[in-house]
């Protein structure tokens, strides 16, 4: 490409970057450095650390790494990024994607269309269709199953928000396949066929080897986006008792409903760290890829 | 044979479900804002139309329409002036450490989440007395959205040829001019699809409207939800029901717009 | 009338696309940069317009320096390769664009379209959209608008190239035409040299950011200056053989020929187009002896392609006198068709 088509000269093209460029400055880079020197503050959002905010050094994050609310709560994510996005959105959207793939026509169409419109729905819309349905009272759920009176959120708090959480995302993880399925060569496929492979044999032989990019991109971007994903508050808030406080409902209640700014910013600080990780072996990914679509991640439902 | 036939049947079985399992939470919007007297069970409803009515003349509700609108709205327009004028100025000119640049921002985007910014964002807007205010909203969103929404114009831009600015240019236009005539114009349906993706996910967002505003008269729809409850502080279910319903449709609307017209590009994580 | 003084453009990075320029174009001159891709002459083509800025030299349009303008203050019109067309506009706004930047208004630019949309037979299209035209529609389009504006010259980059065969030869002849009839100075660029040969008043020659020879269609074709402009002009590629002076006479690859004034013991390059040879079936002193090895029929001639001990010589012969395959034939030059090279230089 040419250098400067339209003229606009150094001076005029800064001019035209740096708005943008200050805005994501102060309301996205600079608040992710705050975060590291607020985290070494024994802040406070009322009362005395308020006003006069101490240093006290890496207290808060050796107090959360020695506190079990801590460690329950990394655990809960784990569980929660493993059994909704990896197990629940990426295996179901593959199967779906797989499934309609040759099928055209108004299933495919219905289907594509209520997996898309529960991803598209607002997300505080979303939590209260999940409450109506999982409600102990009057649930569809419990009215479906014959089981009235069932307190799903209150008895089995993370498989509710698991559940919930591949029903609001899978549509990604099924874009994302249903595209990478339309570039696998049928004839590589009707080879394994007349070679007499099942469908597990094929999706082994053939499918999974071409499609390897296409998976490891999707598990990172969903892991990434689940790991920060705090519509589940909307749902349970964390509780009953701490039994579904993931971690961004954790820094939450911490830091906002409990007051306690410095220890809440030493977990954001975690959690940026291992946001990091998980964007650099994305992007890691991307790099030798020409401008890939997927670059264009805009991040989790908000 | 055997085999082949018990595959088609497990694969409509599996299609069956999972229709099911979509559309069942669905049911209840679908059914409770139309019904008299709505419960959390999905019902043949009592039809009526008087729980639109009913929203119309709660305080709160109508306003946060608005209120929704000038934050999803300013937003949108925010970011797709800051990110337009950014992607062409990155596309035309070499600036040194451009796709650095890039690379960057992308990479603070993903890892940047509302999640883990929520304590210093807060700490920030309360510093600059943001806190309780539209613009506070605006600008908190709009610095998380910029980075993927200029990287995704920068694309459109670098698929547009250089000859029709350089045509443009060689008969005299100015470089504004050119951006108002020849880019803008081209660029159209990357702008568009900005607009609505930014206006989607900001009328949809929860989080940082929830921890930036305080007062019910600024709160957007998508947390004024929260606020329906009876003064005994049980869910008003008539109100609910009905307000997502109507407070779903525009983002509906907007996506099928977008695809309608400009077809599906998939951006991968364009929604947030 | 152009005029570019030794003109030099090193590029970011140190590779020189122009190399010390200097060239004067004359008024109502048709002009052709011809060349293989890469030798610089888009980027000269550009310069002028000043969509690049030369490193050192100056331009001059009419006397102006206009070295350091830019490209909207030269009155030069550009058609681009791809020809631009904004595709967002009506034919009619395409061509009257030019006339919207000289803020002229806007009745008057659209019947000045109009005239000149008529003249190029486009009269019928003016509200259609640029995707509704064919490749030889959009071209004239694309022409029309530079023809619009009025400028002091035409720069055309590659005019014909996105047009299929059959069409790229009447557009050849329509814009031949249409030069002649509006007589303003036009400078393009092609890398096909039968369209320069065919188009041109004057013919550059370009290679690695030089001019290796500027002259007119038939000084280009009959005397071209170095073994790369033979071998870059003519339908088919020259013959270029390597031969040396002996005892007064040249040995070129098995032939015996007059040295002419060249002394003893100079080495040289025979040229000669296939052409400009007979094929002969009788052993001739003065001709290359070889095996016919292939045939091609290119309809009113055949070429053919003689196997010699350690390389090919091809030779035009009229459609029926093909010799058979396998057969011994000589291959004679014709007299004062010939060219010799020495040291990259034409000699004889």
């Amino acid at each position: 490409m040419t250098t400067d088509a339209a003229g606009l000269g150094k001076a005029r093209a800064s001019a035209f970057v740096l708005p943008a460029l200050a805005l994501i400055a102060v309301f996205l880079i600079f608040p992710a450095l705050w975060t590291i020197y607020l985290g070494l503050t024994d802040y406070r959002l009322t009362g005395l650390a308020a006003a006069q905010p101490r240093l006290v050094g890496v207290d808060n994050y050796t107090g959360a790494l020695a506190d079990t609310r801590f460690h329950t709560s990394l655990w809960l994510t784990v569980l929660f990024v493993g059994g909704s996005a990896i197990a629940g959105q990426a295996v179901l959207g593959f199967t779906i994607a797989w499934i309609l793939r040759s099928r055209r026509g108004p299933v495919r169409r219905l289907v594509e269309g209520v997996v898309l419109l529960s991803w598209i729905l607002p997300s505080s819309v979303v939590a209260f269709l999940w409450i109506a349905l999982l409600d102990r009272s009057g649930g569809t759920l419990n009215a479906l199953l014959g089981t009235p009176g069932f307190a799903w959120l209150l008895d089995y708090p993370m498989l509710s928000i698991i559940v919930f959480n591949t029903w609001r995302g899978t549509a990604f993880s099924m874009m994302l396949y249903s595209a990478a399925l339309e570039n696998v060569p049928p004839s590589h496929l009707e080879t394994a066929r007349l070679a007499g492979a099942s469908v597990p044999q094929q999706l082994r032989d053939v499918v999974f080897p071409l499609l390897r990019r296409h998976i490891l991109t999707n598990l990172l971007l969903i892991s990434l986006w689940t790991f920060n994903d705090f519509t589940p508050f909307l749902l349970t808030a964390g509780g009953p008792e701490g039994r579904s406080e993931i971690l961004p409902v954790y820094v939450y209640n911490v830091a906002l409903r409990g007051g306690s700014l410095g220890a809440g910013a030493a977990i954001s600080f975690l959690i940026l760290l291992i946001n990091l990780i998980m964007a650099l072996a994305y992007l890691r990914l991307l790099r030798g890829r020409r401008r890939s679509q997927e670059a264009a991640a805009g991040g989790p439902p908000a | 044979m055997t085999r082949h036939v018990l595959g088609r049947l497990a694969a409509t079985a599996f299609i069956a479900v999972v229709i099911g399992f979509f559309t069942l939470p669905m049911l209840w919007l679908a059914a409770a804002p139309f019904d008299d007297t709505p419960t959390i069970t999905v019902s043949i409803p009592q039809f009526t139309l008087g729980n639109f009515q009913a929203i119309l003349d709660n305080p709160y509700a109508a306003g946060s329409i608005v209120n929704s609108l000038l934050q999803a709205g300013g937003a949108a327009v925010l970011v797709v002036v800051l990110a337009a004028l950014a992607a062409y100025a990155l596309s035309r000119v070499h600036v040194p450490g451009r796709d650095l640049l890039l690379y960057l921002l992308l990479l603070m985007s993903s890892v940047v989440t509302g999640t883990a910014a929520m304590v210093p964002i807060f700490e920030l807007a309360t510093r600059l007395g943001l806190i309780d205010t539209h613009l506070g909203v605006i600008l908190v969103v709009s610095g998380g959205l910029l980075p993927a929404a200029i990287f995704i114009l920068k694309d459109f831009m670098d698929e547009t040829p250089t000859s029709y600015e350089e045509s443009a240019r060689v008969f005299g236009a100015t470089p504004l001019q050119i951006l108002r005539h020849i880019v803008i114009p081209l660029v159209r349906p990357g702008l568009s699809t900005i607009g609505v993706w930014a206006m989607a996910s900001v009328w949809g967002g929860f989080l940082f409207q929830f921890i930036l505003l305080r007062d019910p008269e600024k709160l957007p729809g998508s947390v004024i939800l929260y606020t329906l409850y009876t003064e005994g502080g049980a869910p008003k279910l008539d109100l609910i029901s009905t307000f997502s319903l109507l407070y779903s449709l525009p983002v509906v609307a907007m996506y099928l717009l977008v695809s309608q017209r400009y077809g599906f590009r998939f951006h991968g994580g364009i929604k947030r | 009338m152009i005029s570019l003084r030794d003109l030099t453009k090193t590029f970011p990075g140190g590779v020189r696309a122009l190399d010390g320029i200097d060239l004067t174009i004359g008024d109502g001159e048709f002009f052709a940069l011809l060349g293989p891709s890469g030798c610089g002459k888009t980027t000269l083509l550009r310069t002028i317009a000043g969509l690049e800025t030369p490193t050192t030299g100056t331009i001059a349009i009419n006397t102006t320096d206009v070295t350091t303008r830019q490209p909207g203050e030269r009155d030069v019109a550009m058609v681009f390769q791809d020809y631009a067309i904004f595709p967002h506009m009506s034919v009619a706004d395409n061509i009257a664009y030019p006339l919207r930047i000289k803020k002229i208004a806007k009745a008057e630019r659209l019947a000045k379209a109009r005239e000149v949309a008529t003249r190029l037979s486009l009269g019928d299209l003016l509200e259609r959209r640029p995707s509704q035209l064919s490749g030889g529609q959009q071209q004239r389009v694309a022409l029309a608008r530079a023809i619009a504006c009025h400028p002091t010259a035409f720069l055309f980059d590659e005019p014909l190239s996105n047009l299929d065969a059959r069409l790229r030869l009447e557009a050849r002849t329509f814009l031949k035409r249409l030069q002649r009839e509006l007589a303003v100075t036009t400078v393009f660029v092609t890398h096909d040299q039968a369209e320069a040969l065919a188009l041109a008043d004057r013919i550059a020659v370009m290679d690695h950011g030089r001019m290796i020879q500027v002259g007119t269609p038939a000084e280009i074709f009959q005397r071209p200056a170095t073994p790369f402009v033979a071998s870059f002009i003519g339908s088919t590629p020259m013959n270029l053989l390597p031969g040396k002076v002996t005892g007064g006479a040249l040995h070129v690859a098995g032939a015996v020929l007059p040295a002419g004034a060249l002394p003893d013991g100079s080495e040289i390059l025979y040229g000669m187009r296939p052409e400009y040879a007979d094929l002969a079936l009788d052993e001739r002193e003065d001709g290359f002896p070889g095996t016919v090895a292939v045939l091609e029929n290119l309809g009113t001639a055949t070429l053919v392609t003689l196997e010699a001990r350690d390389r090919l010589i091809q030779v035009l012969v009229p459609e029926g006198d093909e010799p058979p395959i396998g057969s011994r034939a000589w291959a004679v030059p014709r007299q004062r068709r010939a060219l010799l090279y020495a040291d990259d230089t034409l000699v004889g």
